[in-house]
């Protein structure tokens, strides 16, 4: 049966959702990788969770990137297995140099939690097989550290490489300013790296995989990355 | 031994919140004679051991560029003292 890690760093609150979506809705394993943790089991595919790792302090994802078990995670990323980074574990992601770019402080200066519309901009991708290409997905945010800044020339291989994965939309699909939470460049919502086993995105698809939580398409990332429900 | 404070700022053009909320309160309080402002982090370290200036210099850099400042959105600078 397929088993899932999802690190436990001091301030992580998204790792409970993740293994209940696991063990409960896909009915596969999870098993919690403590942040100290220096040797890491085999995984199918290892989860970076929401939160607050370390307080948020100096820079969120800052602390969390030196934390014993990330040299562990570096190692299976570089192997190219699946790992995915959610919301703070996007900035951790970014942080520890996983992947390019900085998450900063949204524009309007608010902590934005609500639900958004994605685009799936690449779905030929380990984490998004399971949608149909360009599909409109939702899900919530809830973040205030989530606005994408890269240079422009890693914006450029970003696009060249087809690594961006998902973008903030509107109901139909369309990338407008007024469907932009946070002010991120070319409404950038989720990135991959070059080899795409790497994932990193700051709307929570562990929050949207149950109907009473108001949405199921969050559940496409997990049995991409899982295989089926 | 050698104390060093070091100063993070954001990079031009980089949002900076807190400076932004910083302007408005001085435009609140009349102050319209403050074109700009911007922010950054102070940091005091002091080194343990007899080194030589050299080697504070690198260990410096590497925690300037590693953890205290993020490369892509900040910059860094330092001032390396002698203190007894």
């Amino acid at each position: 049966m397929k088993k899932v890690g999802v690190v436990v760093f001091p301030g992580s609150n998204c790792d409970y959702d993740v293994y209940h979506v696991v063990k409960k809705i896909l009915n596969l394993n999870a098993e919690y990788i403590w942040h100290k943790d220096t040797s890491l089991r085999d995984y199918d595919a290892i989860v970076l969770p929401g939160g607050f790792s370390y307080g948020d302090n100096l820079r969120a994802g800052a602390i969390a990137r030196f934390s014993p078990v990330m040299q562990e995670i570096v190692k299976y990323a570089k192997a190219g297995k699946p790992l995915i980074g959610i919301c703070n574990g996007f900035q951790v992601l970014v942080e520890a140099g996983l992947l390019p770019g900085a998450l900063i402080t949204n524009t309007g200066l608010r902590f934005r939690c609500e639900d958004v519309y994605l685009k799936v901009a690449n779905q030929n991708t380990m984490f998004t097989r399971d949608y149909t290409p360009g599909q409109v997905i939702k899900m919530p945010i809830a973040h205030y550290t989530g606005n994408y800044f890269a240079t422009d020339d890693v914006l450029k291989t970003l696009q060249d490489n087809d690594s961006i994965i998902f973008q903030y939309c509107d109901a139909n699909g369309e990338l407008t300013d007024d469907a932009n939470p946070n002010g991120s460049l070319l409404n950038i919502a989720g990135i991959m790296n070059r080899e795409k086993n790497v994932l990193g995105m700051m709307p929570h698809p562990e929050r949207a995989c149950e109907m009473i939580l108001g949405s199921t398409d969050g559940l496409g990332v997990f049995t991409s990355i899982l295989g089926g429900k | 031994m050698w104390s060093a404070k070091i100063i993070v700022e954001y990079k031009e053009g980089i949002l900076d919140p807190e400076a932004k909320a910083i302007k408005s309160a001085f435009n609140t309080m009349g102050h319209h004679e403050i074109r700009d402002i911007t922010t950054g982090r102070f940091f005091h370290l002091e080194f343990k051991q007899e080194i030589s200036r050299e080697e504070a210099e690198i260990k410096l850099k590497e925690v300037c560029e590693k953890l205290l400042s993020n490369p892509v959105i900040e910059k860094y600078k330092f001032e390396l003292e002698e203190v007894a």
